[in-house]
């Protein structure tokens, strides 16, 4: 009996009233407590007796706090038919097993409709709006979240609608002749609207579609011209810019801008697609020799002392990122040596090897 | 006489650990010598890592550049492996530098014993590293641990033999 609290019975924003029972007497242990005839609420947080006679006698216990109960059918009041006991019993099981005030949390009481079984409680002042907006930010919250949670389902589903349309295509590959022409001319473009290239071809680099081989070629006739104004050389990135702009419609993607440079050599084109150390890919001229590349850095650097890869860039127009590739390779082959400082990244003659 | 500095001390690529392998062993040998002949010259014999960044060699103040702590350390290693260096305490923070090894150092203290004939004569510690007559000497001067050292190489080529007396050790010339 003594967790019980005086309570003044009202309930909080977030409680909800479950049930209420009329005609129940409370019991300490085995004596009969002073309060006789009252009204047993239970909300999804607490366990409310009032006093029927004396309205403002009402205490409470936390449902938190309840450790232990048991139904004892006999000595319950005599009007209480024992079905409907049973009835809150079962609700009281139920709200302690579900622990609804663990979700909500108490805060201020706030005067409620007394027999309603309405949720929804009005908020009073600053305290209110604020607690509203809190709420609404915790629902969108769990929104977004749900809604990506079917963004992964949904990959998840694609991905297995992509394995399947896949296997139908290779199954179309072996059995030429079970369905017809059309109907798998049909089934293509299904397969193409959905995203996954044309199935009959291979696509590993190497050998690559129709499709690359013209690409390539087409490629070669475009960038002639722009890298011979470039010293000869081309950062994948400015030729996938260049291309795209000149065609206006029908963009490369740049898978597609990678496939075909691969087929440079085989096409015997007079470019090449070249991949440095550090991952950065260019497309250069065949005629580009890197050794006088390299030797015409080391005078130029050697000529003005040092040089930044920004200053080298000036220098010969190049971009940025292309000088950094050529000094550092001129760098790996012994011409040049660095000077990394809070001023930045310098390169000089490599006088280690030239001086004694 | 001032300490003569090599050129790559002037050079700013110096202080910067090279990426280039090749390039890397040339600079540090180069810095090998330089930290060797700048210990030889001012007389250190025991460096501690904490003053030795600021120490002029591997801070430069005129160019503006610093050997990092991580590149030291590497130095440092190099000298280690050619049998230049010891460190005093597992945390490397204090170390001996002999730039010139035990037996180098015998083979000094020998020539000059024996060009003085004094073999067969016994001396003190002291009186080799700190007496007037040694005053010229490039080993005067040479701190205790360094002495016996070298002393105890001389030792084991049979050229000597350290004897512990009264105040102190000593020496006895073959």
């Amino acid at each position: 009996m003594d967790r019980f609290t005086w309570s003044n019975g009202l309930l909080e924003m977030n409680e909800t009233l479950v049930i209420q029972q009329r005609g129940v007497k409370l019991y300490d242990g085995e004596d009969k407590a002073k309060l006789d005839v009252g009204i047993a609420l239970l909300s999804t947080h607490q366990l409310i007796w009032r006093d029927l006679k004396n309205h403002e006698c009402c205490i409470a216990i936390p449902l938190s706090q309840i450790i232990y109960f048991e139904e004892q059918a006999a000595g319950i009041g005599k009007r209480t038919p024992p079905l409907s006991l049973g009835y809150f019993f079962r609700r009281l099981t139920e709200e302690l097993s579900q622990k609804r005030w663990e979700s909500t949390p108490m805060s201020q009481p706030i005067p409620t409709a007394t027999n309603s079984q309405t949720g929804r409680t009005r908020a009073v002042g600053i305290v209110g709006i604020e607690r509203k907006i809190e709420e609404r930010r915790k629902e969108t919250e769990k929104n977004i979240s749900e809604a990506f949670e079917d963004l992964s389902k949904l990959m998840v589903k694609a991905k297995e609608m992509v394995e399947l349309s896949r296997s139908i295509a290779n199954k179309i590959k072996d059995k030429q002749g079970d369905i017809t022409e059309d109907e798998t001319i049909r089934f293509k473009s299904y397969l193409l609207s959905m995203g996954i290239a044309n199935p009959v071809t291979r696509e590993t680099h190497g050998s690559g579609t129709h499709y690359h081989l013209q690409l390539a070629k087409q490629l070669g006739d475009i960038l002639l011209a722009p890298l011979e104004e470039r010293g000869g050389m081309m950062a994948l990135t400015e030729v996938y810019c260049l291309v795209n702009r000149a065609r206006g419609m029908e963009l490369l993607s740049p898978e597609d801008l990678v496939n075909a440079c691969k087929m440079f050599e085989s096409l015997k084109q007079p470019l090449r697609l070249r991949i440095f150390d550090s991952g950065v890919m260019v497309v250069q001229l065949q005629s580009h020799s890197e050794e006088e590349m390299i030797s015409s850095a080391l005078d130029n650097v050697t000529d003005k002392g040092s040089l930044t890869a920004e200053e080298f860039a000036k220098l010969l127009g190049l971009s940025v990122l292309l000088s950094k590739e050529r000094l550092l390779l001129a760098e790996k082959m012994g011409h040049l040596c660095r000077d990394d400082s809070v001023e930045g990244l310098r390169f000089y003659p490599n006088l280690f090897n030239s001086q004694a | 006489m001032s300490f003569e500095w090599p050129w790559q001390y002037n050079f700013p690529p110096f202080f910067t650990l090279q990426p280039n392998v090749d390039t890397r062993q040339k600079q540090l040998a180069a810095w090998c010598s330089l930290a060797l002949s700048y210990c030889r010259h001012h007389k250190l014999y025991t460096l501690g890592i904490m003053e030795v960044q600021e120490c002029p060699v591997f801070n430069h103040k005129n160019i503006d550049r610093k050997l990092s702590t991580e590149a030291i350390l590497i130095v440092f290693e190099e000298l280690r492996k050619k049998g230049n260096l010891e460190w005093l305490d597992k945390n490397k923070t204090q170390c001996l530098v002999m730039w010139r090894r035990p037996e180098e150092w015998g083979k000094l203290i020998y020539q000059w014993v024996s060009k003085n004939g004094m073999v067969n004569t016994v001396f003190t510690l002291y009186e080799l590293a700190n007496g007037d007559d040694t005053e010229s000497e490039e080993f005067h001067g040479l701190e205790e641990w360094m002495l016996i050292r070298s002393l105890q190489a001389l030792q084991t080529d049979g050229k000597a033999e350290v004897i512990t007396m009264d105040d102190g050790k000593g020496v006895k010339f073959f």
